[in-house]
């Protein structure tokens, strides 16, 4: 079977270039994703700290005195 | 018609390197037993399976476009790397299968270690044989012209440092999910449990 006309290659190209582009953005698009879910454990974990700060009081001697 | 050339052959050369890459980290696995070797040696074999897709795709449209057909199954070259990659893609559904973390590291390494060797292995026995239409690169590139050589190497360059970027940029975000996992189990009271919960065809723990 005979190969395209070298006229019709453009888009072929353009196709490849496109399959690889659209590779990495899948990829950044799914690291977003995971990345969110980081900011939220994180946001999550705060809040535990401030939660934990919070039923200690303010009795709580400074090493000062 | 060339310019995917830039594309197609530097995503094949990492991807295949990037399994080569694979087993030394499991052999760094199985010689020091330290976690993040295994976590290393997934991802990058994680990583070389994008850009095999990535390989595959592009290979084919260029094919279509230079020879007429999608895909030919008597060229060694094609089939060999189709090999390669459906060989690998077993790695994922094998550590997930089992359960025992320690288990699956080990596993995975010897996979990762015999999959390592069998790549260099086949690309030599498809040098050895006759290539009916698939152009054989790196024969060649001391014919290439100048300009094109140059192109050539700054793509498997970049190809490169984006695969090293990826994986880097996977390592640290796995990394912090595991930190971030036991600092919660931690604050919320629960025993520091060293083995994780749910299943997952990744590494867990450090």
């Amino acid at each position: 079977m005979p190969a395209l006309p070298l006229g019709e290659a453009g888009k072929y190209v353009a196709a490849a270039y496109l399959v690889f582009l659209a590779l990495v953005l899948i990829y950044v698009a799914i690291m977003a994703v995971r990345l969110a879910r980081v900011a939220r454990d994180v946001q999550e974990i705060s809040e535990l700290l401030d939660a934990g700060s919070e039923t200690v009081g303010p009795d709580r001697e400074t090493v000062s005195s | 018609m060339q310019k995917i050339f830039y594309v197609h052959v530097p995503l094949a050369i990492v991807a295949l390197a990037g399994f080569v890459v694979g087993g030394i980290y499991g052999i760094r696995f199985l010689r020091t037993g330290d976690r993040a070797h295994d976590l290393r040696s997934y991802v990058a074999i994680h990583m070389s399976l994008i850009f095999g897709v990535g390989a595959l795709l592009t290979g084919s449209i260029w094919a279509r476009a230079a020879w007429g057909h999608w895909w030919l199954w008597d060229e060694p070259t094609l089939v060999s790397f189709l090999i390669v990659f459906l060989l690998y893609a077993c790695y994922q559904p094998l550590r997930f299968s089992i359960e025992d973390p320690e288990r699956q590291a080990r596993y995975a390494a010897v996979f990762a270690i015999v999959g390592g060797a069998f790549v260099p292995l086949n690309f030599m026995a498809v040098r050895a044989a006759q290539s009916f239409a698939h152009p054989r690169t790196l024969s060649h590139t001391t014919s290439l012209p100048g300009s094109v050589l140059v192109t050539f190497l700054l793509a498997i360059a970049a190809i490169g440092l984006l695969f090293t970027t990826l994986c880097k940029y996977e390592l640290t975000a796995k990394a912090a999910r595991m930190q971030l996992r036991r600092l919660k189990r931690r604050l919320s009271g629960e025993a520091v449990v060293t083995l994780d919960q749910g299943r997952s065809a990744a590494p867990q723990q450090l």
